[in-house]
């Protein structure tokens, strides 16, 4: 109940009203709430409920807060009802009668009957989803329209019904997973407000928590998706899977480095090694956070950062700063080379062949010309001619 | 006069004290730590209980997967961070994204050096579903974002660029800027821009203009047509796709597998 917003219950400009019904009264997820006996309003835009004795109370929820609906039959003493599910309230949102709720989703209870008719209005408009443009239609107008819709040939009732009811199976499915799924992030959320409590021991008795529990801190972190509220650092970087990680990447890298001209950039490096593995694959920051521990761990592998944020994985034997004099050696043949000429010669990938030619230019072998016809680099005659 | 809490004696007590003190705090982390674990150990049964159920959910429906990751991130929780998390492990929401990144990078590689390293979100959509073929699981825009913003991390030049109503992907490490940004959202409505459009929209002096268009020359990102009418026009090759828009020919895809 906390995405209403307070209302007037005026239409707006391009609102238009497409049915209403009395004798609706509101639920908070499962809880009945004080909005017992009103008149609920559909619009093109929102859907609007007023208390029935006291006209200034009204509240109102955007149609477009609306993730799926389902019906609930009426029951023993119990009415018919439909279920809202709502998107979580956007942080502008107008201020309304609940702060929060516990509840991702509300409830409609038609005490005077007319709930089937509402359901079946309330589905067109978040099919059509008319909020999302500007409706041009006059109220006569769509009315005639949908009367018309309701007029079938005898056969195909059959077939719709058919299709209504696997919809409802589908939504029904969907819905449950949508309620498990609230109830289980209700759960993690205590996993991270736990992790926040024992951040805060840890940065009180700075220095008093040893290397291990740190380690197993920070592995409890990585397995929740937790960023580290101690350093910030990315999530369970520095912990035992890494350094495995590691291990495992320096011997998977060992070959097709060489292959290579023993230098790779990090995201052929992550496309290489998911496409091996198939399954169980690695993301992006794992395997950042291994090839950061390479060096630590003594393997034969190096993890390298260019001036221009492009991350490589070297092989230790590599020394990039040879190439560039062998790089210089090859521009000078050809007078002047640009980066995908360079790339194409030596057989690389473009990326690294700008990053090696780059680096020649900082340790002042090559002069750039940067033109509108792309970058070309030539040799640094001003060092070697003076 | 007794003084209390002065004098040798005094500063040994309190000295004793605080190392007591302290003991009890490594005692009360090691607690909190233990505790920590019970609960990983519950969250785990019941994750591995909701994904016995709606794993299969997560995996067909993209609409089910946004809510997902919506949820996550409200509550500060990255279920992409690791491929060793529990989200990965055993709802497999990791392999999907982590699976369609090595797609995206592919695909970025293949077009690189027609578009410069800019795509539109559009485009990258149709080349990626284009290659996990027709019984492959349905990707979503929103899915590609979010395997992208994963991407960033490995240093390759990844961004997302807001123009008009939609994105555009940068996949090389080029600079954009401010300036660059706000000229390529001009250029968004017709495919191409002019300096004068830059000087009469932005209000921007001819030298910022071209230094801007020029930066995206050099960079591939933008094409010089002086031969229309009137002034040159600048076309940015990421934004024609319905007159270019052709399959990866065999070259191309040679470039893009490692």
């Amino acid at each position: 109940m906390d995405r209403f917003a307070w209302a007037s219950g005026l239409l707006e400009m391009n609102e238009t009203l497409v049915i209403q019904q009395r004798g609706v009264r509101l639920y908070d997820g499962e809880e009945k709430v004080k909005f017992d006996t009103g008149v609920l309003l559909l619009s093109t835009h929102r859907l609007i409920w007023r208390d029935l004795k006291n006209h200034e109370c009204c509240i109102a929820v955007p149609l477009s807060q609306i993730v799926f609906i389902e019906e609930q039959a009426a029951g023993i003493g119990k009415s018919a009802k439909i279920v809202v599910h709502l998107h979580p309230a956007p942080s502008n949102k107008e201020p309304g009668p609940f702060q929060s709720s516990k509840y991702s989703y509300i409830k409609l209870s038609f005490k005077e009957h007319g709930q089937i008719e509402f359901y079946r209005r309330l589905s067109e408009e978040m099919t059509q989803r008319r909020w999302e443009n500007m409706p041009v239609s006059q109220t006569i107008q769509i009315n005639r329209g949908s009367q018309a819709g309701r007029i079938r040939a005898v056969g195909i009732v059959g077939i719709e019904r058919k299709l209504e009811e696997k919809r409802k199976e589908t939504d029904k499915n969907i819905s449950e997973a949508f309620e498990d799924l609230s109830k289980l992030m209700e759960k993690a959320k205590e996993m991270v407000e736990l992790s926040k409590s024992i951040a805060n021991k840890i940065k009180e008795k700075q220095g008093d928590i040893t290397e291990d529990e740190t380690i197993r801190f920070k592995s409890y972190l990585l397995s929740m998706g937790i960023a580290n509220p101690v350093t910030r650092e990315t999530h369970g970087s520095g912990t035992h899977y890494h350094m495995q990680l590691a291990k495992q990447l320096a011997g998977i890298l060992q070959s097709p480095l060489e292959e290579r001209g023993g230098i790779m950039s990090l995201t052929e490096v992550y496309c290489l090694v998911n496409r091996a593995r198939g399954l169980e694959l690695l993301s992006p920051e794992d395997l950042v956070n291994a090839c950061k521990m390479l060096v630590a761990l003594k393997l034969p592998l190096r993890l390298r950062l260019f001036d221009s944020g492009v991350m490589v994985i070297e092989l230790q034997s590599h020394n990039e700063e040879e190439m560039v004099a062998s790089a210089l050696e090859t521009v000078s043949e050809k007078g002047s080379l640009t980066a995908e000429e360079f790339a194409k010669l030596v057989g690389m990938s473009v990326l690294l062949a700008k990053e090696r030619l780059l680096l020649a230019e900082k340790m002042g072998h090559l002069c750039r010309d940067d033109s509108v016809e792309g970058l070309r680099f030539y040799p640094n005659l001003f060092m070697t001619q003076s | 006069m007794h003084r209390r809490g002065v004098g040798a004696g005094a500063i040994a007590k309190r000295k004793l004290a605080e190392a007591k003190y302290k003991e009890r705090g490594t005692v009360l982390a090691e607690d909190q730590l233990a505790q920590m674990s019970k609960q990983l150990d519950m969250f785990k049964t019941n994750l591995e209980e909701f994904a016995s159920k709606h794993k299969q959910e997560i995996r067909k429906n993209p609409q089910f997967r946004v809510q997902f990751q919506d949820m996550c991130a409200t509550i500060g929780v990255d279920p992409l961070a690791s491929g060793k998390g529990f989200w990965s492990e055993m709802l497999g929401v990791g392999d999907f994204y982590y699976e369609l990144g090595v797609q995206i990078i592919e695909v970025c590689l293949a077009l690189k050096h027609r578009n410069g390293g800019l795509i539109t979100l559009e485009e990258l959509h149709q080349q990626v579903l284009k290659g996990r073929g027709k019984f492959a699981q349905d990707v979503s825009q929103d899915d590609l974002l979010r395997a992208i913003k994963k991407l960033k991390v490995l240093g390759s030049g990844f961004g997302i660029i807001p123009v008009g109503g939609t994105y555009l992907i940068q996949s090389v490490p080029a600079e954009l800027n401010m300036d660059h940004t706000v000229v390529l959202q001009l250029a968004e409505k017709k495919g191409y821009v002019t300096v004068s459009e830059i000087e009469s929209s932005l209000k921007w002096e001819m030298e910022r203009a071209k230094h801007v268009l020029e930066h995206l020359l050099k960079e591939g990102m933008a094409w010089l047509d002086t031969q229309a009418p009137g002034e040159s026009q600048y076309w940015l090759p990421a934004l024609f796709t319905e007159l270019y828009s052709q399959e990866i020919t065999p070259e191309e895809a040679k470039e893009a597998i490692p």
